[in-house]
């Protein structure tokens, strides 16, 4: 307890370890989930400017102008001082970064696709003998189409996310408009009248069910991913601090004290273990605050535990010995601060890449995903999703823990063994 | 007179290294003694002391401390040991009083009797109205003093000293040199490692000087000085024992 109490004393006077454990993260918490809540709002409710350059002048790329001006969040940009864009000036505005997106729709792709369709419903409907079959014609008329390529130019600094999604849109619009297409020349060639009911009546329709457990689970949101994924890492960050810690205590000399005292290397340990996990539990409780009662004053969903409050807590002290051992196991093995520092910092960014801090782990390559099953943060974040998201209970999470606390025993006992052989060395 | 220490055919390589630290060396330190360990650099001083202070293990041979083996007591040995390190080995952003506590804890006092016995330590080394200040305030002289208080509070059998007196002012090293004397005098026996030859000529009762990583000479003070012809002070007796070629070691 005594050494608790001065590891406890010797973080109360330092100011840039505090930071470090305490208001850092707090700063992260509040940027990233600001930052990415706002970007989902940007994306969702402002509108996004694309530059149309309509070469076609024809059916067609009316028909894309048209479906591009009714869609939501989609301003469209077709003329800069009253004068229509070529493909060089589209291609020059979003190059220079004024514009992320342009589409550039090619010459006589309304007529190749009139052409082509009107081609295949003849076929269609003359197979069924509803048209007449024009003998004397049909030799001259055409079989092949010229492939019409639309362009689509993207910023540089796009990124390869907002490109696939753009993509889809895209191609689902072009894909409405063929449809329609089709339909106006079935409706054309058999004389009837148009019905705009044929294309609106939807056959199909997704219903989004979130597959929870219980019946009285929340909807997901980015709050929720957010908010334990970055206690997470703030949690890990400890790594940093507690390594330095040790280093310090090698380069002041005060590990000669320790060692020569009767008190055993594992004790000593032990009172760093109880003071950072007790940091670690309280950083946990300050993010959580934040989360409740900060986010909702800044305009971000509130994130209340309720009743998983003590699960959650317990996947924040498991995760806390984990992070401990690491940062254990750095201090010990580096020779200066220079090496502790650096090294914890980047360990625990890539951990948490590896862990799915930033990108959801069965969205990596197959090869990360098998890496990703090794990283500590990774344990702790699916512990947190199964409490949070998927309803879980403390059985659920039962695995991960175990993963989290052999990760924190095989740390410390590394940690122990190199100092004994280096001792005996 | 009473050994307190005995070292037979001490042997310490280090991994890596192809030479021996310490090769078959042989000691005895008699109760009471204030031993000074001397010699040029990498000749085995600090390992010895490391080995003794049960920070680094031989690779051979053996250590008795008042009759106990090391390997099988080696805790109840620590525990009546008091190590000064060079180092100031002190915690910079806590209060003397705070950094005396810690370390006294670590030997098993308790409570009140340790915080009397850092009240009287900080007395007699003239730190009282310092006391709650942190040591990163304190100048060298300071620092020095409660670094010894820090290895004396449990009273210890043996005190170990590595460089005592470095960067110190006169004023300061008279109160160290003035304390260690009371604390041989009750009974603690010192073992001293230094480069101030002079210093260790005044202080020590007995002398070893180290080379190579054998002990070269032992004896009193005075002893050694007569048995060089010519010399006059123990500075002399060193640099006719161990040559006055630089010793660099990497």
């Amino acid at each position: 307890m005594v050494s608790a109490y001065k590891e406890i004393m010797l973080l109360l006077r330092d100011w840039g370890g505090l930071a470090i454990l305490f208001f850092m993260p707090s700063v992260l918490i509040i940027t990233i989930t600001l930052i990415q809540e706002s970007t989902f709002k940007a994306v969702g409710e402002s509108a996004l400017p694309i530059v149309l350059v309509d070469e076609d002048q024809g059916e067609i790329g009316s028909l894309i102008a048209q479906n591009m001006a009714k869609a939501p969040n989609v301003q469209l940009i077709d003329e800069i001082d009253g004068k229509p864009l070529s493909d060089a000036q589209a291609r020059a505005l979003v190059s220079d970064g004024k514009y992320q997106i342009a589409l550039v729709i090619p010459k006589g792709i309304s007529e190749e696709l009139n052409e082509k369709v009107n081609h295949n419903v003849d076929k269609i409907l003359g197979e069924f003998s509803l048209t007449e079959a024009d003998t004397s014609t049909k030799k001259q008329e055409k079989t092949t189409w010229e492939v019409k390529e639309i362009t689509i130019y993207f910023d540089p600094a796009a990124g390869q996310t907002f490109r696939n999604s753009m993509k889809n849109s895209i191609e689902q619009m072009l894909s409405k408009v063929e449809v329609e297409k089709i339909y106006a020349v079935f409706q054309g060639q058999m004389g009837m009248d148009n019905d705009p009911a044929l294309l609106n009546d939807e056959i199909i329709t997704f219903r989004e069910v979130i597959a929870q457990k219980g019946k009285d689970g929340i909807i997901p949101n980015a709050v929720q991913h957010n908010v334990p994924a970055w206690i997470l890492f703030g949690i890990f960050f400890i790594v940093v601090p507690l390594g330095i810690n040790l280093v310090k205590e090698k380069n002041l000399g005060t590990y000669i004290r320790l060692r020569t005292s009767p008190v055993s290397y594992a004790i000593i340990l032990g009172g760093k273990i109880i003071t950072y996990t007790v940091i670690c539990l309280i950083q946990f409780v300050l993010m959580l605050l934040i989360a409740k009662y900060i986010f909702p004053l800044i305009g971000l969903i509130e994130f209340d535990p309720g009743p998983k409050l003590p699960v959650m807590v317990l996947i924040a002290f498991v995760s806390g010995l984990a992070a401990i051992g690491l940062g254990i196991l750095i201090g010990t093995v580096a020779e200066t601060q220079e090496q502790s520092a650096p090294f914890g910092a980047i360990f625990v960014i890539i951990l948490a890449a590896l862990g799915g801090v930033w990108v959801p782990t069965f969205i990596m390559p197959e090869i990360m995903q098998k890496v990703s099953a090794f990283s500590p943060m990774n344990w702790g974040i699916s512990a947190f999703y199964d409490v949070i998201l998927r309803n879980g209970t403390a059985a659920d999470i039962a695995q991960p823990l175990c993963y989290l606390l052999l990760f924190f025993a095989v740390t410390m006992t590394a940690a122990i063994f190199y100092d004994k052989r280096h001792q005996a060395n | 007179m009473e050994e307190i220490i005995r070292v037979g055919d001490l042997s310490k390589r280090y991994a890596g290294s192809g030479r021996y630290a310490l090769n078959k060396l042989s000691l005895s330190i008699a109760k009471n003694e204030i031993f000074g360990l001397l010699g040029p650099n990498g000749a085995g001083k600090t390992t010895l002391i490391s080995i003794l202070c049960g920070m680094v293990k031989p690779t051979s041979g053996e250590l008795w401390f008042d009759s106990m083996p090391y390997r099988q007591h080696r805790r109840r040995i620590q525990q009546q040991i008091g190590v000064v390190p060079q180092e100031y080995a002190l915690y910079p952003t806590l209060t003397a009083t705070e950094n005396l506590y810690y370390f006294g804890s670590l030997y098993g006092l308790r409570s009140s009797d340790l915080k009397q016995r850092i009240a009287d330590g900080l007395e007699r080394v003239g730190l009282s109205d310092f006391a709650k200040r942190p040591i990163k305030t304190f100048s060298g002289g300071m620092q020095r003093r409660v670094n010894i208080l820090a290895g004396i509070l449990h009273q210890p059998h043996v005190l170990f000293l590595d460089e005592p007196t470095v960067g110190v002012d006169v004023h300061s090293k008279e109160v160290i040199m003035k304390l260690l004397k009371e604390l041989n005098t009750q009974g603690t026996t010192i073992i001293y490692s230094s480069h101030h030859l002079n210093e260790a000529q005044q202080f020590c009762t007995k002398i070893a000087i180290i080379d190579e990583g054998k002990i070269i000479v032992e004896g009193q003070p005075q002893q050694l000085i007569s048995a060089v012809a010519g010399a006059t002070t123990l500075e002399n007796v060193f640099i006719h024992l161990t040559g006055s070629q630089l010793r660099d070691y990497a």
